[in-house]
This record gives C-alpha cells, structure tokens and sequence, in this order.
C-alpha cells in the first residue's frame, strides 16, 4: 500500500524538528526564556520528554489519526483517488485562512470535515478567542514560515 | 501584553498545560489537600416494560463525605424520546449529555427525524472511548424509537450493552437484586413503576452515596412523563425558605393619624398613544 506522506502545516522543517525532540533545560516554557515555575513546575527531565498526562498524545494527534485511517479505509474500498481527490480538496481548504495570530473562521475546512453539524469539546472548551495569553504576530508570523 | 515565547495560537478543546504542576504539588502536600470533585454517589436504575421504558435515579449528590445537592437532577434530557440516567463525576455527566443533546438535536434539525436510541449510544461510545475513561461518566440510556423501546449502558471507557433492565451507580448492586427478583418480560406500566421505585430504594437504604427523593421518567411512543420528585424521602426538613411575619404578628399599641396637606401645584395631561 503506497503511504503517501502529508504535512499537515506548513511549518519549516526546521521548526518541526525542534518539536519533536525536546532537550531538557534548553528550552523552558516561561517568558524570556526563563522556567516559569509558578505555571509549569520544576524543571525535571522526565516532565520535558514525557508528556504529563496520559491523553496528551492521543488528543494532540487525533485528528491526524482518524484522518488517517479512514483515508486508507476509503483507499480500500473505492480506490486511490478517492482519498487523492478528498486530501487534493483539504489542502486548498486549508490555505483559505488567516495570518497566525488572527482568527480564521474555516468554513470550508469544518464543511469539508463534517465539524460543522456536531459538537464537540474543541467547541466549548479553551475558545482561542478567549485565551488569557497573546502571542507576539510578527514572531508568530516567523515561527509559521519556518524562519525562526 | 504581548508573550514572546507563545508562537502558535492555543489549540480549542482540553488544555494539559497544568498536569506537570498539579502532579508536582500533589507531591509536594502528600495529596492531602488537592481538591475533589463533585461525585454523584448513586443508584440509577430502568426497565423495557409494555409500551415503553421507565427511568428512575436517587436525588443525591456527594462530595467526599458531605451531601452537597439534595435534589440533584439525575436524568437529563437527550431528545424528547430519550433520556439518560448518569452516575460518576456530576460534572461529566452533565457535560457530556449536554453535548449529546446538542448533537442530536442538530440531527434532527437536519433530516426532520426523532433520532434512533442507536445513534445516541454510538456518538457516546465514540466520545468516551476517546477519553479512555478519564470522563468518568456511567450512564444509563433510554428511549422510545421508531423501532421500539430501548435500554442501553455506556460505560466511561466506551463499552456499551443493551439489556431489558438495569441498574447502575453506588446502590447499583442493590437495586439490581430487586429487579432480578420482580422483572417480568411486558410488564404492565404500574407494575414497572413500581418495581423501579422498590429498586432505587433499596439502593437508598444500603448505600450511603444515594438518598433523598426519587424520581421516575416513564417515556412512551406518546410522549414523555417526568415525576420530579415521584417519592419524597420522611426525613425532609421543613425549613421555610423565607421568614417573613403574618401583619398583626405584633400587638398595636396606639395608633396616631397626621394627615397630609398637599396643593395642586401644575397639572398636565398627556395622551398615551393606543391602537
């Protein structure tokens, strides 16, 4: 079964590699680089590598993985160019949006994803409208391009 | 303000920015001191009779030791032909068959149809399983649909069962064994009223997580028959919400009229606009 690889943002790889192999002490999550310990507790090796609860992961790629499986479910039955022709309509849907640090509505995403007839957490909870941090845009900006 | 170290928006749904703290202060005051929440501590119980299902759950919420809602509503509404018991964490249950609800009533909104007890067990079963049990919420599910009357339990990891009675929560063991012994296949609509109601209470007697009232939701092909409360427990305190004294509560002792000298001064009349 041919595994077609998708990059799911347009991130540089360079800022992807930092992601995924976090080291420890070089890189805290408090403001000007220093360890907020108020926010995220001590420093410890096993909280930079692990993550701290056991749904981190699973959430973090979830819809990554159900993607996943049914694209190749579909490939089984219909074909190839029926996940071709759906992921093809998903990345133009995705280009259709803001700058980082603006909101975007995703309309065409949510239509093309069915999330516009349900309801879920990610709906209620932790509204990016609300949120009691703001990022820097023209570092936001940086870090989406991969120049960071 | 705006932080130099945030360089992706934050991400909806659930945050776990503060497990790695929380974690480390459980450590630091040896988990005597971290705060729990809310759990309903309870009996639910339902059963397939004749023409449809009856629903029943106790009204009482426990926090630890303390009761913290006598009159806890336990069976929330999913759509008008189905409703669901729940026992676990308040808050899950709730929240989940809020969500539920919602979802639902999208549905029916879309294609113009009652929704199928199947449809709601199946979107729950996906949500909990997702969550590994974390969402501690056991729920009791159940309805009347184009294709009959249903009784179905999720479980909080996703597992999922679909039996003609049932009981659930704390008291669950309790009331399960009077359902044993009275459930009869086609029961008669008073007959299973009261089989459930015998069934919650021995769950208030044996179990100290259930008590106060009762209530029972009996739904048919008809429509939907909520008793909040259907049995009310003896040992209610009759306090009086307000406080206020009858007039002539006090004696009067003398009484002394002034009169008001008041003069028209200006008078002007304007007109209301009516239709």
């Amino acid at each position: 079964m041919m595994r077609f690889c998708v990059l799911q943002n347009s991130r540089g790889l360079h800022s992807q590699l930092k992601d995924s192999v976090p080291v420890a002490g070089l890189c805290p999550q408090g403001a000007y680089g220093m360890q907020d310990s108020l926010r995220s507790g001590f420093t410890s090796v096993k909280n930079e590598l692990l993550p701290s609860h056991p749904l981190e992961l699973s959430e973090k790629n979830f819809q990554l993985n159900q993607d996943k499986m049914n694209y190749s479910t579909l490939r089984n039955i219909q074909g190839l160019h029926a996940p071709l022709k759906l992921q093809m309509e998903y990345r133009a849907a995705r280009q259709i949006q803001r700058l980082p640090f603006l909101p975007s509505s995703n309309l065409a995403l949510d239509t093309l994803r069915g999330s516009d007839e349900s309801i879920g957490f990610e709906d209620i909870l932790s509204d990016p409208a609300q949120s009691e941090v703001m990022g820097e845009p023209h570092m936001m900006v940086e870090y989406k391009l991969g120049l960071l | 303000m705006a932080l130099s170290n945030v360089l992706e928006t934050p991400a909806a749904g659930f945050n776990f920015d503060n497990t790695a703290r929380n974690a480390a202060l459980e450590g630091l005051f040896d988990g005597g001191l971290t705060p729990k929440p809310l759990k309903t501590g309870t009996t639910i119980a339902g059963v397939v009779y004749k023409d449809g299902v009856v629903l029943g759950a106790d009204t009482r919420a426990t926090s630890s030791e303390v009761v913290a809602d006598k009159m806890c509503a336990k069976i929330h509404f999913i759509s008008p032909n189905i409703y669901c018991c729940g026992a676990g964490t308040a808050a899950d249950t709730e929240k989940t068959t809020d969500i539920l609800s919602s979802n639902l009533s999208i549905f029916s909104l879309n294609s113009g149809r009652n929704p199928r007890v199947v449809m709601a067990v199946n979107i729950l079963q996906e949500m909990l399983y997702r969550y590994h049990g974390q969402i501690g919420a056991n729920l009791i599910l159940g309805g009347v649909d184009c294709t009959g009357n249903h009784l179905y339990t999720v479980g909080p990891y996703g597992s999922v069962d679909k039996v003609p009675y049932l009981a659930m929560g704390s008291g669950g063991l309790a009331a399960l064994g009077i359902l044993e012994d009275g459930f009869r296949h086609d029961l008669e609509l008073e007959k299973a009223k009261e089989l459930v109601r015998a069934a919650i209470h021995a769950g208030i007697m044996s179990d100290l997580g259930s008590g106060n009232n009762i209530d029972i939701c009996v739904i048919t092909r008809g429509g939907v028959d909520y008793s909040r409360p259907f049995q009310e427990s003896e040992f209610r305190d009759d306090r009086k919400m307000k406080y206020k004294y009858r007039p002539g509560t006090t004696a009067v002792l003398t009484e002394k009229v002034v009169p008001l000298k008041l003069e028209v001064v200006q008078e002007t009349v304007q007109k209301m606009e009516t239709v």
